[in-house]
C-alpha cells in the first residue's frame, strides 16, 4: 500500500489515466473541472478584450466601402482588403512629418537616455567619490516632481518651446529605469571588473567591453521602456508644440481620433476613403511599431525587469 | 624612477587598494575618522586622501556629469521655480522681476471652488482604483501562477502585458471605437432597436469607466511583481502545507498571501504617496467628452489654470501643494508600515 503523500497522489492520478506533467507539483490535487473552467472563463475573456479592439480597428482600416457600409460602420475580418485608407494617410505631407517627428525623438530620444542612465548607474554602482550623493540626488526624484508650470517655465528659458528638443530633453532620465539598470550592475561581479583594472583597463574601457556585453537583456528592456516613452508621448507636446509641423503622431491622433476634428482639410488630400477607416488607419498607424517592436523584447522582461524590480 | 612609471606604479596600488576601499565603506560605521583603515582580515591600508580618490575615480565622475547635469536642469532647478508660487507672476517680467505675494495664492486656492472639486474627483478617483484597480494583479497573478501549462502562461502574460505599451490617447482611441457614440457597441444596440448607452460621456458613471479603463491597460502589468514574488516562495512550505492536509484555499490564505504581504504593503504605501496623483493624460483626453465637472482632478486644474488660463502662479501653488502634500503621504505611509513590522520603502538603504 502506497504510504507518503507523493505515493498517494501518484498512484490516484495513474489510475485515473492522467500522464505525468513535470510542471505540476507532485502534491497538487488532480485537475478540477470546476475551478479549470473558471480560470478559462477569466483567461479567455482578458484575451478577448485585448485582443478584439485591436483586430477590431486593424480590419476596419483594411476594409473597402462596400463592406464598411454593409456592417454599419465597424468590421471584425476585411472581405476585401484594400490599402487606400493608408495610401491616403501617406500622401498627406502632414500626416508623413509627423511621423517623420516621433520616429526622430524616438531614436534620438532613446539613443541619449541610454547614454545617460548607463553611464549614471554604472557609476553608482560602484564605491567611487560623490557615488551615494549622487545616488541620492536621483533617488528624490522619485519622491516629488517639480510640478507642471516650473517645468514649463524652464523649458520657455531654455529657448525649447517649439523645437524638438522640448520633446526629447525632459524625457531622457527616469529614476525607476535607473535603478532597474543599477541594480543589474551591482550583480555583475566585482572580481571581473577588478581583474579587468589590475590588467590596465580604464573604467570607460570596463564599461565598454565588459559590463555592457554582459547587460545586453536590461539594456533592451529600458531601452524598450524609454522607446516606447517617447513614441507615445502626447502631453509634452501638447504642451510645447505650436508648430503644426513638429506635431507627433500621438497629437495627430488625439485631434482627429478622440477629438473628432475633421480630417480632409488639415490632410491636404482630395479624395478620401470613409473618415471611420481613416480614424482606424490613424490609430494603427500609432500602435503598429509597439506590435512590431514588442514580441521581441518581450522574452527579456523575466530576466531584465524582475531581477532589477526586486531588489531596487 | 621616470614620471610615467611612477604614475603606473600609482595606479596599481590605487587599483589594490580599491575593494578594500569598498568594504570599509559597506562595513559597519567606524566612531572616528581615522587615517588608516583595518580590512576584515587585519591588515591596514592607508586611507586616501580625497586627491588620489578624485585622480582614481575621474572617469566615474566624467560619467556621473550627464546625469547630473539632466537633473539640474530638469529637475532641481524647475523645483527652485516653484517660488513663482509665492509670487504674482508676470511671464514678462520674470522670477526675479515679480512681486513677492507671500501665501496669498495658496489663500485665492482655498476659497476656490473649482479648485475643491478638482480636490473631490481626485479622491473618488483615487478610492475608486483602490477598490477597483489594486486588488486585480493580484488575484491574475494568483490565476497566472496556478496555470500548469507553461504555454497558455507565456501566451497570456504577454498578451496582457501589452495594453501597458499603448499611450493614453491610443487607449481611449481604442475604448471610443468600442463604447462611444457612434462605437461598435453602441452600432449593435442600434441594430436591435435599442437606444444608445452614452458609456464616454456620462459624468455620472465616469470614475467606473476611467477606472475600467485604467484596469484595461495597467491590471496585467502590475501583476508582474507579484508573479515575481509568488515565483520567490519557497515550494517545500506548499508541499510541507499539502502534507498536512491544506487544500488550495488554505494553502493560499495560510501560505501564498503571508509570502506576498510585504510587497503588498509595499505596493499600498506606493499607491497611497500617489493618491492625488490618479492620472493625468487620461482625463486631459476626455476633459471635453465628459466635462470638468467629473474629469477634472487636480493635474487638469493646474493645466488649465495654470497654462490654459495664464494664472501662472495659481497653477504653481496647486501643483506645489499636490506635491508636498503626495511626499508627505508617503513618509505618513511609511512609518505605517514600519509600525506594522513591514519594511517599507526606505528604512533599507538603497544599494
Amino acid at each position: 500500500m502506497a504510504t507518503t503523500l507523493h505515493e498517494r497522489r501518484s498512484a490516484k492520478r495513474r489510475s485515473k489515466g492522467l500522464t505525468y506533467n513535470p510542471n505540476r507539483p507532485v502534491w497538487k490535487e488532480p485537475a478540477s473541472p470546476f475551478y479549470n473552467s473558471i480560470k478559462a472563463l477569466i483567461i479567455g475573456g482578458i484575451s478577448l478584450s485585448i485582443v478584439l479592439p485591436i483586430l477590431l480597428v486593424i480590419s476596419t482600416s483594411l476594409a473597402d466601402d462596400k463592406q464598411l457600409v454593409a456592417a454599419g460602420g465597424y468590421v471584425l475580418w476585411p472581405t476585401h482588403p484594400t490599402f487606400d485608407a493608408y495610401q491616403t494617410i501617406f500622401s498627406s505631407p502632414f500626416m508623413f512629418r509627423a511621423l517623420g517627428v516621433s520616429a526622430f525623438i524616438t531614436a534620438v530620444g532613446t539613443f541619449l537616455a541610454l547614454f545617460i542612465t548607463i553611464t549614471m548607474a554604472y557609476a553608482t554602482s560602484r564605491p567611487v567619490m560623490f557615488g551615494r550623493p549622487v545616488l541620492l540626488l536621483v533617488l528624490f526624484t522619485l519622491l516629488f516632481a517639480p510640478g507642471l508650470i516650473p517645468m514649463f517655465l524652464m523649458i520657455k528659458q531654455l529657448g525649447l518651446l517649439n523645437t524638438v528638443w522640448s520633446l526629447i530633453l525632459p524625457g531622457t532620465f527616469a529614476a525607476f529605469n535607473f535603478v532597474v539598470m543599477r541594480s543589474f550592475f551591482m550583480n555583475i561581479p566585482t572580481e571581473l571588473i577588478e581583474a579587468a583594472r589590475i590588467d590596465g583597463a580604464s573604467d570607460f574601457m570596463i564599461l565598454r567591453k565588459i559590463v555592457l556585453p554582459l547587460s545586453k537583456a536590461v539594456i533592451a528592456v529600458v531601452g524598450l521602456f524609454y522607446a516606447v516613452g517617447f513614441w507615445n508621448s502626447f502631453f509634452n507636446a501638447m504642451l510645447y508644440i505650436n508648430d503644426q509641423t513638429l506635431y507627433p503622431v500621438q497629437l495627430i491622433l488625439r485631434n482627429f481620433v478622440v477629438q473628432g476634428s475633421p480630417m480632409a482639410d488639415a490632410l491636404g488630400v482630395a479624395t478620401t476613403p470613409p473618415p471611420q477607416s481613416l480614424q482606424m488607419a490613424i490609430v494603427v498607424v500609432a500602435l503598429l511599431p509597439i506590435l512590431l517592436v514588442y514580441p521581441f523584447l518581450q522574452k527579456h522582461f523575466n530576466k531584465g525587469v524582475i531581477t532589477g524590480a526586486i531588489k531596487g | 624612477m621616470s614620471q610615467t612609471q611612477q604614475e603606473s606604479a600609482g595606479q596599481l596600488v590605487a587599483a589594490a587598494d580599491r575593494p578594500m576601499a569598498g568594504a570599509a565603506s559597506k562595513g559597519p560605521r567606524r566612531k572616528k575618522p581615522a587615517k588608516a583603515a583595518v580590512t576584515a582580515d587585519g591588515h591596514q591600508v592607508r586611507k586616501l586622501s580625497w586627491k588620489t580618490r578624485l585622480r582614481r575615480d575621474r572617469q566615474m565622475l566624467l560619467m556621473m556629469i550627464p546625469g547630473v547635469l539632466f537633473l539640474a536642469l530638469f529637475f532641481y532647478i524647475p523645483i527652485l521655480g516653484n517660488v513663482i508660487a509665492f509670487q504674482d507672476y508676470q511671464p514678462f517680467l520674470g522670477i526675479t522681476g515679480s512681486d513677492w505675494v507671500g501665501l496669498q495664492n495658496f489663500v485665492d486656492l482655498y476659497f476656490d471652488p473649482d479648485f475643491w472639486g478638482a480636490f473631490k474627483n481626485t479622491i473618488v478617483l483615487a478610492v475608486w482604483q483602490l477598490v477597483l484597480f489594486f486588488p486585480v494583479p493580484l488575484g491574475l497573478a494568483l490565476i497566472v501562477d496556478s496555470l500548469i501549462s507553461t504555454k497558455v502562461r507565456r501566451w497570456f502574460q504577454s498578451l496582457v502585458y501589452l495594453p501597458h505599451f499603448l499611450s493614453w490617447v491610443l487607449v481611449i482611441a481604442l475604448f471610443q471605437q468600442v463604447l462611444g457614440g457612434a462605437g461598435l457597441v453602441n452600432n449593435t444596440l442600434r441594430d436591435m432597436g435599442m437606444g444608445a448607452i452614452p458609456f464616454m460621456t456620462n459624468p455620472d458613471t465616469f470614475p467606473l469607466l476611467a477606472t475600467v479603463q485604467l484596469v484595461w491597460k495597467d491590471a496585467g502589468w502590475a501583476m508582474i511583481i507579484f508573479l515575481a514574488s509568488l515565483a520567490a516562495i519557497d515550494g517545500s512550505l506548499y508541499e510541507a502545507a499539502a502534507a498536512d492536509g491544506a487544500g488550495r484555499w488554505r494553502r493560499m490564505w495560510h501560505v501564498t498571501l503571508p509570502g506576498l504581504r510585504s510587497i503588498i504593503v509595499l505596493l499600498l504605501i506606493l499607491r497611497i504617496g500617489d493618491i492625488l496623483s490618479v492620472g493625468f493624460e487620461q482625463f486631459l483626453l476626455q476633459h471635453d467628452a465628459v466635462g470638468p465637472g467629473a474629469a477634472e482632478v487636480l493635474d487638469t486644474f493646474t493645466y488649465f489654470a495654470g497654462v490654459v488660463g495664464g494664472g501662472w502662479s495659481m497653477g504653481a501653488a496647486a501643483g506645489l501643494a499636490k506635491g508636498v502634500v503626495g511626499a508627505l503621504l508617503i513618509f505618513a505611509a511609511n512609518k505605517v508600515a514600519h509600525k506594522m513590522g513591514e519594511p517599507g520603502i526606505f528604512q533599507k538603504k538603497v544599494g
